[in-house]
């Protein structure tokens, strides 16, 4: 991740609304609260002192509650609000300093974005709406056309070309949006609030397809929203606001699991956990029995560790099965081999598996149920008592990764308090 | 009070600024007067030309374009009534005063009304003055009206179009500063220009509005009728005046029928192409 390069680079940008924006700045960068600005000063802060990075191809969630400053914040980054101070720089070049004619260009080719109530022109079809960065742009209406109507095929519109906005429904509106934005080819799409007009179900249905169509368009993507479990599902990393500062930058684990104050702890203690923690997080280091060592070994491990199962691998730690004590004992007395005895009929879950999607498989199970990866190497146990323990919020229970370790090499490292 | 300060001589200001620009601006209002005239003398040659039935079914089927068939029948038949009682002349003539008035009203009002919603400046200053046009009687402006223009139809089609002009204004700035503020964002933050943003988003949007206001410059325009005819403008509302100054009740309900009938006509139509998508 660390030799991918940055997109954008915010530095210290600040935005007062108001009048007085300079004695108002002054008293910024002396350290008042914003509070006593507006009333000293009658202007109010809209973001203060913001400085982040987003690299190239990535998700980038900017979340906070109404009146954070997340919105006026997106804006800056197209100046569609002039910031009061500070850089913006995209590829290394400041927009805040640009002429008006370069910035049209910059959102011309560059910059795309996605509106909260969608922002469609109510007499334009649905074509003309995804064509009309591209009519601004002066491209011949064939060739708008075709571009546009790719960009509805990839957000799967295709038939609706013809259509006026308001026979549609607000999730295939957003569609039209998107494609519009699409239809430009930038390299960076703001989304500001996309979704939060839409119900609940359409909303996630289009945080997968969004997610769907990232994989395959590669855009860097700002995304605002207040909505946590919208930040934590689709954010490769999450920028919290409050009162306009940024509170905390990190990945949504790291937010989750280390919140950097008391404001953003309270605003992720109300988290449905189980659609956030995946397998990964709360599976324990499984016991093994490497299978060539034979059923004398198993039995003694069990007996050691005062467990009734253990789990049988290669010397490459790939799953076997499992074998019981019973069945160890008995294969000792017959002299069979571990490979006659072990149970292969297992229920299994990849590590990144979503904790709400294994509760059926680990409730049903009789022996901790395995993790394993995408080779079968075992990664580690469910223990229905630890995940419960996490899904309370207990961090004992919870493993707390490193971005730089490889999760193929590393033991989960368990944090206490 | 009036001891310590003297009453200020608006009066006598005024009457002389109207001096002083009947003068000095002769040849400005001159060609206005030759302009206008020419303008609505050649509007009611045309009108008068094309028989007095084509024109009702010309009307009629513009009518029938825009509605449905009840104001056609409603156009055909008013007419029909207007040409049996013998006012088809004078209906022309104020037809085309009105047509003149409205227009006039259109093409200064809508770029102005465009202006003074771009510009903050523009509408504190145009404000008051709408405020002004509306409010003073007709009949003041009427004065200063003939010392410009003389006698005829052209102080009424002035002040025709002074009393008409501020629905068009108000209405055009209305109509493009209720454009949603989030589509006005898109246009700028797909990099439109200035213009593109206007003639692409905000006046396709204002568009309805716009036109109710041209509607109630329409209709404004024609109240102005009676009162024109004080000052010689030629019409419906010269029958009215007479009708009125020889006390002939008769004939002043036959031509105020007219007047209304025309009214009728012109607001329906419009508002219909004002509305229709």
């Amino acid at each position: 991740m660390d030799e991918k390069t940055i997109k954008i680079k915010v530095e210290q940008v600040t935005k007062i609304f108001g009048k007085n924006t300079k004695q108002a700045l002054q008293q910024l960068s002396n350290g008042k609260s914003k509070q006593e600005i507006l009333q000293n000063t009658g202007c109010t802060v809209g973001v203060n002192q913001a400085s982040f990075e987003v690299r190239t191809g990535e998700i980038f969630v900017i979340m906070g509650l109404s009146g954070s400053g997340k919105s006026t914040l997106v804006r800056l980054l197209n100046r569609l609000i002039d910031p009061t101070s500070g850089k913006v720089l995209i590829d290394d070049q400041d927009v805040v300093k640009m002429s008006k004619e370069k910035l049209r260009q910059v959102r011309r080719k560059k910059i795309s974005m996605v509106f909260q109530k969608f922002a469609l022109l109510p007499h334009f079809t649905i074509l003309e709406n995804t064509a009309f960065g591209l009519e601004i742009q002066g491209m011949s209406k064939e060739e708008r056309q075709k571009t546009a109507m790719e960009a509805l095929h990839l957000v799967g519109l295709k038939g609706f070309e013809n259509q006026f906005p308001d026979q549609l429904s607000g999730g295939m509106q957003q569609r039209v949006g998107l494609a519009r934005a699409l239809a430009n080819d930038p390299d960076i799409l703001l989304m500001d609030e996309a979704f939060s007009a839409l119900d609940p179900l359409i909303r996630k249905d289009m945080q997968d397809e969004l997610l769907e169509l990232q994989s395959s368009v590669e855009k860097t993507i700002v995304f605002i929203t207040h909505d946590l479990d919208e930040a934590l599902r689709i954010g490769d990393r999450i920028a919290l606001m409050k009162d306009g500062n940024i509170v905390q930058i990190g990945t949504p684990e790291e937010i989750l699991m280390n919140p950097s104050n008391q404001y953003v702890e309270r605003f992720v203690e109300d988290v449905d956990l189980s659609k956030v923690l995946t397998a990964h997080h709360v599976m324990k280091r499984a016991e093994t029995v490497q299978i060539e060592k034979g059923p004398r070994v198993a039995l003694q491990l069990m007996r050691e560790l005062g467990i009734s199962s253990i789990y049988a691998v290669d010397k490459q730690k790939k799953l076997l099965g499992v074998v019981s004590a019973v069945d160890a004992r008995k294969a000792l007395e017959t002299q069979q081999s571990l490979h006659q005895i072990i149970t292969t009929d297992l229920s299994t879950v990849s590590p990144d598996t979503l904790l709400t999607d294994l509760f059926d498989k680990v409730s049903e199970a009789t022996i901790p149920v395995a993790v394993i990866d995408d080779q079968k190497r075992l990664k580690g146990i469910l223990i229905k008592g630890a995940v419960i323990g996490a899904l309370a919020g207990n961090e004992k229970h919870i493993n707390v990764w490193n971005e730089k370790q490889d999760v193929n090499n590393d033991k989960p490292k368990v944090v206490i308090k | 009070m009036n001891d310590l300060i003297p009453k200020l001589p608006l009066a006598k200001y005024i009457d002389e600024l109207v001096v002083w620009l009947t003068i000095n601006f002769e040849w400005f209002f001159d060609s206005i007067t030759t302009i206008l005239e020419g303008f609505v003398e050649g509007l009611v040659a045309l009108l008068t030309f094309i028989p007095a039935l084509l024109l009702i079914a010309m009307i009629g089927f513009l009518a029938w374009k825009v509605s449905k068939w009840r104001l056609t029948l409603f156009t055909v038949i008013g007419l029909l009534i207007i040409y049996n009682l013998g006012y088809w002349v004078e209906m022309i003539e104020t037809l085309a005063i009105v047509l003149t008035a409205v227009f006039i009203s259109i093409i200064i009002g809508i770029p102005l009304g465009i202006w003074a919603s771009q510009k903050k400046v523009v509408k504190q200053i145009v404000t008051p003055i709408l405020d002004f046009m509306q409010t003073m009687p007709a009949f003041v402006y009427l004065i200063p009206a003939i010392f410009f223009f003389n006698i005829g139809v052209v102080p009424g089609v002035v002040s025709s179009v002074i009393f008409s002009m501020p629905p068009t204004i108000r209405l055009t700035i209305l109509g493009i500063q209720q454009v949603p503020s989030d589509i006005i964002e898109a246009s700028e933050a797909f990099g439109s220009t200035t213009s593109q943003r206007l003639l692409k988003v905000q006046l396709p949007l204002a568009m309805p509005t716009i036109m109710a206001g041209i509607n109630q410059s329409i209709m404004l325009a024609l109240s102005m009728v009676v009162i024109a005819s004080m000052v010689g403008a030629p019409g419906l509302g010269t029958e009215v005046y007479r009708a009125v100054t020889q006390i002939k009740t008769g004939i002043g309900f036959e031509a105020g029928l007219s007047i209304v009938i025309i009214a009728i006509v012109l607001d329906r139509i419009t508002q219909k192409i004002g509305t229709k998508k």
